[in-house]
């Protein structure tokens, strides 16, 4: 572990963010509907149900600002990781991974880059806060955070199982099987209480990313159910456990 | 000065021995060409050395430093070009040297720099910013060889440069890794179905079948191995006997209605050897080619192969590894 070593490795992770960045920067489209299909979730669902109910004095729209923040990471961060799938059946990464720098390194660049990309989304989204009454700006770089430990999580378990399969057929079934069930059982469009089914209480409070969304709540509303020291030590330590397997299963990628 | 040298360099997978101890040793800036049927082991034995597959047993050291040991030192001082284009097409092109220029930690001081050598040197300058999917087969591949040279390594492997290319660009593409090796004195090891353009291009040839080195010698001693011409006759009912039992005759083999004759100074005999057939249909001369040592060698034609079972080392390479876990 000599310096040189380290100032490789560095400059090899720091190459694939680099790479990451410009594709994403490059994909305007991409840019574009990641922003709008929030939005639309926003004012389309959340404006329509927020006609009739509202959670305690925070009307719905707002309500589920924090939720539908969460839902870009899930999103954003999955299919991201997911994405190798494609770069190995274009053989784009096979030339990254026969160069002189460890997978682990590559694997962390990926991590990086795929976070850079979702919390750039995020932000977007946080620029139109002002459209939310209820939204507290200077909660924003606590829920900026959170949100970031969160998609260093899904982006690492979104490459994990990228590194797994071999085709894009899995694609779907992750995404039906996975990434709905993480979303819906997060509390990111009704409320985590006692008022719940025991067994969807008990399924959501399984989910690391309901502590995402309580976090990101209490950071913007003021409306949490657990301290924010107990959100943001159960959300790292989800997002340790996924880096470590992911660049486990990453490093084992034929 | 020795840059490759191997010893008894040896792979299996399960039950399979796909190396079975091979010798080798590569000079530096050598043009050496591995060829060999499909299955023959080339693949899994340049999977060794790039340091994608891990030998069983044996030796590799590549600029010194020790393939199982040091593959991370062996893999800066080697470039890959792959059969398939692995560019990144959603990038420019020099946007590709310059993730390549970064992974392979060349100093920003001289990044650019070099990436305008290369860009030169592949006569892409004028569609360097350019995005790759728009290249042509024959650019994308220049562009690769642009990227395989960048780091400066000391050895550069190529799997089938040419395959898929047509004619024309092959032509070309050769010319630019003669070029190229020639101006870094970079050692270029290839293996290519096209046995003209390995006889053109290499210094010397390795012939490698069921995990062995079968012939290791420059194409021009591999050809005289051969004894002479090759005589090809047309003829129904040739006398076998009697043609072989011909001092100057070295081979001789039967395929359907035709004969083929190894011979020594086919225009001295030609006359004689035509006076003991009876019905000759037609007669064909030629010199022996490296395709004709191949296939004495080997038993089997590898251009056939090639059309048969099209698939790059790096790919069996994968299959391999995948079936030894």
């Amino acid at each position: 572990m000599n310096s040189d070593f380290i100032q490789r490795e560095l400059l090899g992770i720091s190459a694939i963010w680099w790479r990451e960045f410009k594709v994403f920067w490059r994909e305007k489209s991409r840019i574009v509907s990641s922003f709008v299909q929030p939005m639309m979730w926003l004012f389309l669902f959340g404006s329509g149900i927020g006609a009739s109910i509202s959670v305690g004095d925070v009307n719905y729209r707002d309500y589920i600002y924090p939720g539908i923040l969460t839902m870009s990471v899930i999103f954003g961060s999955v299919f991201f990781g997911l994405y190798i799938i494609w770069d190995r059946k274009l053989d784009v990464l096979k030339a990254v991974l026969v160069a002189p720098v460890t997978r682990i390194s590559i694997f962390f660049g990926k991590v990086i880059g795929g976070c850079t990309d979702v919390l750039l989304q995020v932000l977007i989204l946080f620029a139109f806060s002002f459209l939310f009454p209820s939204v507290n700006p200077w909660g924003i770089p606590l829920a900026l955070l959170i949100l970031f430990i969160t998609s260093i999580a899904l982006v690492s378990l979104g490459l994990a199982l990228g590194s797994l399969l071999e085709s894009l057929e899995g694609f779907q079934v992750i995404s039906t099987f996975l990434i709905f069930p993480l979303f819906f059982l997060s509390g990111a469009l009704f409320p985590v209480d006692d008022k719940l089914p025991v067994w969807l209480h008990g399924l959501m409070k399984l989910n690391p990313l309901s502590y995402t969304v309580d976090g990101v709540r209490g950071a913007l509303l003021g409306i949490h159910t657990y301290p924010f020291y107990v959100d943001i030590g159960i959300i790292t330590l989800f997002a340790a456990i996924m880096l470590v397997l992911g660049s486990f299963l990453f490093s084992r990628m034929k | 000065m020795v840059i490759i040298e191997t010893h008894s360099l040896t792979k299996t997978f399960g039950k399979i021995q796909a190396v079975r101890g091979i010798d080798l040793n590569i000079e530096k800036g050598e043009i050496f060409g591995l060829l060999g049927p499909n299955g023959a082991g080339k693949t899994t034995t340049i999977g060794m050395l790039c340091t994608i597959v891990r030998p069983t047993s044996g030796q590799g050291l590549i600029a010194g430093f020790d393939i199982a040991k040091h593959p991370t030192q062996v893999r800066r001082q080697i470039g890959i070009v792959f059969q398939d284009p692995t560019l990144d097409t959603i990038l420019t092109g020099r946007e590709n040297l310059q993730l390549h220029a970064r992974l392979y930690g060349i100093p920003s001081s001289v990044r650019n720099l070099w990436i305008a050598e290369m860009l030169e040197l592949v006569d892409l300058r004028e569609r360097a910013d350019d995005l790759t999917k728009t290249y042509s087969g024959g650019m994308k591949r220049r562009l690769e060889l642009a990227r395989g040279l960048l780091h400066r390594p000391a050895v550069l492997f190529l799997d089938e440069p040419t395959l898929g290319l047509d004619p024309q660009t092959r032509a070309r593409t050769w010319e630019y890794i003669r070029k190229m090796a020639q101006k870094e004195e970079t050692t270029v090891v290839l293996t290519t179905h096209y046995m003209e353009e390995a006889e053109a291009m290499c210094n010397r040839i390795g012939i490698i079948d069921a995990g062995r080195i079968i012939a290791l010698d420059t194409p021009e001693n591999m050809i005289n191995t051969m004894g002479g011409d090759i005589v090809a006759i047309a003829t129904p009912e040739p006398p076998l006997d009697k043609i072989r039992s011909l001092p100057y005759v070295s081979q001789v083999k039967k395929a359907g209605d035709t004969i083929e004759i190894t011979m020594k100074s086919a225009h001295l005999h030609l006359a004689e050897l035509l006076s003991l057939i009876p019905a000759v249909i037609s007669v064909e001369m030629r010199k022996p080619t490296l395709s004709d040592v191949f296939i004495k060698l080997t038993g089997r034609d590898i251009q056939v192969d090639a059309i048969e079972n099209g698939e790059s080392w790096v790919d069996s390479v994968a299959r391999y590894r995948q079936r030894g876990k």
